[in-house]
């Protein structure tokens, strides 16, 4: 999962199963997958995906293949630190093990998810994440 | 509603959800003949010279909205650190919050390594920055700064590509300011000749290009010692009226006169200066 970039929407249902989840996201429109969005949208949401996979390619060639496992089952680790699901994390291990804890972009600037001004529902998303819901 | 929030990711960075809303109404506009009102030209002229021991930079300071001067005097030679400063042209707001972002990844990037950042660093920084954004960040900076490998001088294009040359322009006044360096320039030019000679190449974007305008601000950057200097030169004196048309005093003859004195009471009085720049 961790490794696959995210496809044209519509192309591939994001609910689980592969099929589009209708209850949670409502009934999917072939028009509004067709209306162009911008350009740069897809290869935003696919950006740290793109140059996760590219540094651990390049790991891969210069120390073996043990070196992106390692490092990888790391990323595994760090992302499982998390605050409960409607709280923001800071995600500093995972940071640190990117190297992009010394980093300032415009994510950190720009709608900054720890900022927001709405939160989930907590016993909603608790549910969500429980697979209880 | 909840459900929804409770499986979207949040992610931070440039947001894009009215994209698909405004394609449609664009496109419902074009139906309709009248069609959305297009981005607003900008203009400006600015350029760098790298001279015997550092570099100059040079830029106008009029921000040109369309068919409107929306500032006379606005800076457009950005800080990047204490021995970089980098001029933008394009997207004001765009070339503001790029160098404003690189100056921040610089300190931090010297605040780690514990020694002034390299010219070479910051032009990699913003190249790959805005070639992740593939040109939509409209920003077309001069980049020049001195280091431990001495002076450098960098363009680079909104789309990420970058030059390193000796002189370098870049706006709509580019091809004006240009072509006062392909005549001028000479290797390890003096201070002050190099001063002269990115002044001429402003001067000559601000006369012969209607995006540029107002004054020259210059920055001389040598080893250790920047020179910010704002307001180096007017280019455009504002004139003098000779004729005098106000009537004098008196012209004409009052009839009568009265006076009625409303009664206030003053609570509060403050003085505040005017900006008259």
């Amino acid at each position: 999962m961790y490794f696959y970039s995210i496809p044209v929407a519509g192309l591939c249902p994001q609910g689980a199963y592969g099929v589009q989840d209708s209850l949670r996201s409502g009934f999917s429109s072939v028009k509004n997958e067709l209306i162009p969005s911008h350009a740069l949208e897809l290869l935003e949401k696919n950006f740290q995906l793109n140059r996760d996979k590219m540094s651990l390619s390049t790991l891969r060639n210069i120390q073996g293949l043990h070196a992106p496992l390692k490092l990888q089952m790391e990323y595994r680790a760090a992302k499982q630190i998390q605050r409960l699901p409607f709280m923001q994390s800071s995600n500093l291990a995972l940071d640190t093990l990117r190297g992009s804890d010394d980093a300032i972009g415009f994510e950190d600037i720009l709608n900054d998810p720890a900022q927001s001004e709405v939160m989930g529902e907590p016993h909603l998303m608790m549910e969500y994440k429980l697979g209880l819901l | 509603m909840a459900t929804l929030t409770a499986r979207r990711e949040p992610f931070g960075g440039f947001s894009f959800e009215n994209c698909k809303r405004n394609a449609i109404v664009e496109g419902e506009a074009n139906k309709s003949g009248w069609g959305l009102p297009a981005p607003r030209k900008t203009g400006t002229t600015i350029c760098g010279l790298v001279y015997k021991d550092g570099v100059v930079l040079g830029a106008d300071t009029r921000a040109t909205e369309g068919m409107v001067v929306a500032d006379k005097n606005c800076s457009k030679i950005h800080y990047i650190s204490p021995n970089i400063y980098c001029c933008g042209a394009g997207t004001a707001a765009d070339t503001e919050m790029t160098t404003q972002i690189i100056s921040s990844n610089l300190e931090l990037h010297s605040l780690s390594t514990g020694r002034l950042p390299r010219v070479a660093t910051a032009n990699r920084m913003l190249k790959q920055m805005l070639f992740r954004y593939q040109g939509y960040i409209g920003a077309a900076l001069v980049l020049g700064g001195v280091d431990c490998n001495g002076p450098h001088l960098y363009s680079i294009y909104p789309h990420g590509s970058t030059d390193k040359l000796p002189y370098v322009t870049m706006g709509s006044g580019s091809l004006a300011a240009m072509a006062v360096f392909e005549d001028g320039y000479k290797p390890d030019l003096e201070e002050a000749e190099a001063k002269q000679l990115v002044r001429d190449a402003i001067a000559a974007g601000i006369f012969n290009d209607l995006g540029s305008g107002s004054n020259i601000d210059l920055c001389v950057i040598t080893k250790g010692k920047v020179d910010y200097i704002r307001r180096h030169d007017e280019a455009n004196k504002k004139g003098v009226r000779t004729g005098d048309y106000k009537y004098k005093r008196g012209t004409t003859g009052v009839l009568l006169k009265v006076v009625t004195p409303l009664s206030m009471e003053v609570v509060e009085e403050t003085v505040q200066t005017m900006d008259v720049s």
